[in-house]
């Protein structure tokens, strides 16, 4: 027995030891939004195995903490879901997705298209049955999202409204948790990523989306620039990118990463 | 209320409790075990971790757990010993030290996420790390397992004590041959509960030990964890739901996998020398 | 010169009782260090709240204004009393489930039984906190919102965390049963006590004060869970009204806004995390009242 722990803590050591031969000028580190991170992440993984020799490290804790890191230096890169603020002209952002936002109730709610005031009354609580918006006699279950969200900045933008006038009865986090949400709940509405939402309704969950302001919402719709919600993805770098920096965001707004822009749901930028 | 009644009672509870276990068991297979099979667990994540196989995070995970353990149980053990054996029952430094450890136990796991990114991978350096991820499990772990550990060690009949004195033996002595040994159940209980924080744990883990999915090469890189995996996939990625209950699934095998590994060696170290009088 | 003879130095160093005296020693430093971790994650707290803390003071945390952030409206009371409510709810549950199950393990099942539920209470202690609001998202939400809507509640909180923490209570509670001197249930077996009144009378209230200690770390784990409640209560800061109530607890807020907060907004949602730790530290002050007696047999 005494030779096993020898040889474990042996093992350990060695493993201890080893170090990251990589470092310096080839290594990036991006954090930031968890809502880009499995696309960066993706898009890291094709860059470095197209450039052996290169690390390229991607890590969450949400958009501010991306701004935050992008200025104070502790990320070469920070991924941000939004556009950037005027207080955040610091920094330089490099579009290389866009994400429509858009609403969906549950499939059985009979209720096809609601207008931007009908949406409004929901929200507010105005109105609190699905009978006084088109649909069944069934209370109305509203989902918000949670403050800072840039998702929830977007919505109140649009309508007009403060997060205070909302009259909630769930707050979600991430996407999913919409998602999940509203497909168990037949009185539900909310917002969440159309891409995402499309996926959910072509495999079965029982969601539908809305049109908005009379136009339906596809990710086409979204690229073309004719859906009027959505919000940019954006890598952020502060002064000018390192030379490693500048190669993966020139490979991010590249065409070859289409497919993993789709792959995540999301909308690649239309050709200039 | 009778002794029949009492023992239906407890019957039923334990029913009951069993069996709302099995639903979820039972939800976890259903909705994973499509997505399961051996090139799951032996291949790495591709398309966000949607498909391919989740190899390097299991690495990662076991990684994380070693550290934890092998920094919070010595550790943790010599706390409970000295709480139990050398300080004085009635002195200051007893309550407040444990005073100290309840409290501890209470602090929410992402405001560890939190501290264990300020001091452990920015203060101390140690950044984006297993190592970094590791230390911060083992600040949760610790009160958790001082906590059982000791209660078990106070609840050794004085007798022995008392036995062992007579003996000649001195205090170290008398810990290492016949106190932690009859104290073994709830050490073992303290390293079950320590274990299943660790396993259980994501909010800590997303700030210290990381998102990175490629294999570690040592303790000083980033790795995912199965449970940070397994949010990622469930609550943010699209599509990615059967692979995060397969991953579920997975995680479920390492936590027994490494119940039963500190049930064994609680038992080979401490052994089963000591009978019950 | 004689102090440095070796034979001297040996005898003086190694005999039993230094060593007992540098166990002692050591394992002390070991005690303490434990302890100002603590601190550490105290002073972390506070200097992350300080901005808050001395902009307006504790105060403004109990004002009635609602939870508005971004607007400077800080008011935390419908959360807190959430965190309490849920954690309350919970341990009601999990307590005599708990409870219950260390006692069947302990002297009503038959060996494999008994190995098999405490295998699966150990299994239930690890699985992750978003393994079980999935299922509580998935599965149990819709449930309630059946009887109510929204179906994501308090109530759903509770029977989460109930779940949660049902493994620490029975687990160390079994422990704390299995430590009983077997001559104290032996004497109550001799003086022809029923099985119900030697568990009741005689074994729970001589393992009381492990019991207790197992509840204390079940409660601290309750208030400080954070993705599980995220998941299934629904989070409107508003106050625990009924147990269909959507409501957000303290722990959920700092994991829902953390992300994206700057500031003031960031610097109070530290400030709520101090509040939970210093209840938690009430709460143990409280219980180590309850169970200031004899530790040693």
């Amino acid at each position: 027995m005494k030779t096993r722990l020898f040889l474990l803590i042996a093992g350990f050591l060695t493993v201890l030891s080893g170090s990251s031969a990589i470092a310096g000028e080839n290594k990036l580190v991006l954090t930031g939004s968890s809502t880009v991170a499995p696309l960066a992440l993706e898009i890291a993984k094709r860059l470095e195995k197209e450039n052996p020799g290169i690390r390229v490290d991607v890590q969450t804790g949400g958009s501010s903490r991306g701004i935050n890191d992008a200025r104070m230096g502790l990320a070469d890169v920070g991924m941000v879901s939004r556009a950037l603020k005027p207080e955040e002209s610091d920094l330089t952002p490099y579009t290389i997705a866009m994400d429509g936002i858009g609403m969906i109730v549950h499939k059985s709610n009979p209720v096809q298209k609601l207008s931007d005031e009908q949406i409004k009354d929901i929200y507010t609580g105005a109105i609190e049955n699905w009978k006084d918006a088109g649909g069944t006699d069934m209370p109305i279950t509203v989902v918000n999202k949670a403050e800072g969200r840039s998702t929830l900045e977007l919505f109140l933008h649009h309508f007009s409204l403060k997060n205070s006038e909302i009259k909630a009865d769930v707050v979600i986090g991430d996407n999913q948790q919409g998602i999940k949400t509203v497909s168990g709940n037949l009185g539900s509405i909310g917002y969440v990523s159309i891409g995402t939402a499309e996926y959910e309704e072509q495999h079965g969950t029982p969601i539908r989306l809305l049109p908005m302001e009379g136009i339906p919402a596809t990710g086409e719709n979204v690229q073309k620039e004719t859906f009027p919600l959505s919000r940019q993805l954006n890598l952020v770098v502060k002064n000018t990118p390192s030379p490693l920096a500048r190669k993966f965001i020139k490979y991010a707004q590249s065409k070859d990463v289409h497919d993993l822009i789709e792959a995540q749901f999301f909308v690649p930028l239309a050709d200039e | 209320m009778g002794d029949r009644i009492f023992s239906f009672i407890v019957w039923t509870s334990a029913a009951l409790v069993g069996s709302i276990f099995l639903w979820i068991l039972g939800d976890i297979v259903l909705k994973g075990f499509s997505h399961f099979s051996l090139s799951f667990l032996l291949e790495h994540p591709e398309d966000a971790g949607r498909s391919g196989g989740i190899f390097p995070i299991i690495i990662s995970t076991a990684l994380i757990l070693l550290v934890a353990i092998g920094v919070s149980v010595p550790f943790g053990l010599g706390v409970a010993i000295w709480l139990a054996e050398f300080s004085k029952q009635s002195g200051k430094a007893v309550s407040s030290t444990r005073l100290t450890l309840d409290v501890l136990a209470g602090v929410p796991s992402i405001v560890y996420g939190l501290f264990g990114n300020a001091f452990f991978s920015i203060f101390l350096g140690l950044g984006f790390s297993i190592l970094s991820g590791g230390l911060t499990l083992a600040c949760m772990i610790l009160p958790v397992f001082i906590r059982t550990a000791e209660t078990g060690l106070s609840s050794v009949n004085h007798s022995w004590r008392a036995g062992a004195a007579a003996l000649g033996m001195n205090k170290t002595a008398a810990i290492w041959h016949i106190l932690l040994p009859s104290a073994a159940p709830a050490i073992v209980a303290g390293l079950v509960l320590g274990i299943g924080r660790a396993t259980a744990e994501t909010a800590a883990l997303i700030f210290t030990s990381g998102y990175v999915d490629r294999m570690p090469g040592s303790l000083m890189d980033s790795g995912r964890a199965l449970a940070v995996h397994i949010y990622d996939l469930s609550m943010n990625v699209t599509g990615g739901d059967s692979a995060a209950y397969a991953s579920a699934l997975t995680l479920i095998a390492v936590i027994i996998a490494f119940n039963i590994m500190a049930q064994t060696m609680t038992d080979q170290w401490l052994g089963k020398r000591v009978q019950r009088a | 010169m004689i102090l440095l003879k070796p034979s001297f130095l040996y005898r003086l160093l190694m005999n039993k009782w230094s060593i007992d005296r540098g166990a002692s020693a050591f394992l002390a430093v070991l005690a303490g260090l434990s302890a100002s971790l603590l601190v550490l994650v105290v002073i972390f707290l506070g200097k992350e709240s300080w901005p808050v803390l001395s902009h307006g003071g504790w105060h403004m945390f109990l004002s009635g204004s609602g939870w508005y952030p971004l607007e400077g409206q800080f008011g935390l009371t419908p959360m807190i009393l959430a965190s309490l409510a849920m954690m309350a709810g919970a341990i009601i549950l999990a307590v005599p489930f708990g409870l219950a199950g260390a006692i069947f393990v302990r002297f009503y099942a038959p060996p494999v039984l008994a190995g098999t539920y405490k295998a699966m209470m150990a299994l239930l202690a690890g699985i992750p906190s978003v393994v079980f609001g999935l299922w509580g998202l998935t599965v149990l939400v819709p449930l309630i919102g059946q009887i109510q809507p929204p179906g994501s509640s308090l109530l759903a909180a509770i029977l989460i965390l109930a779940l949660m923490i049902l493994p620490t209570v029975a687990l160390t509670s079994f422990a704390a049963l299995e430590a009983i001197p077997h001559n104290i249930l032996n004497g109550a077996q001799a003086l022809g006590m029923t099985r119900k009144g030697q568990i009741l009378f005689v074994a729970v209230p001589a393992a009381r004060a492990s019991i207790i200690g197992g509840i204390l770390l079940a409660m601290a784990r309750a208030l400080g869970e954070t993705m599980a409640v995220l998941m299934v209560a629904g989070n409107v800061v508003q106050n625990p009204d009924s147990l269909f109530t959507s409501v957000r607890a303290l722990t959920a807020n700092i994991a829902l806004e953390m992300a994206y907060a700057n500031d003031l907004h960031r610097a109070s949602l530290f400030a709520s995390g101090l509040f939970l730790t210093a209840l938690v530290f009430l709460l143990s002050w409280l219980a180590s009242y309850s169970s200031k007696d004899v530790r040693h047999g």
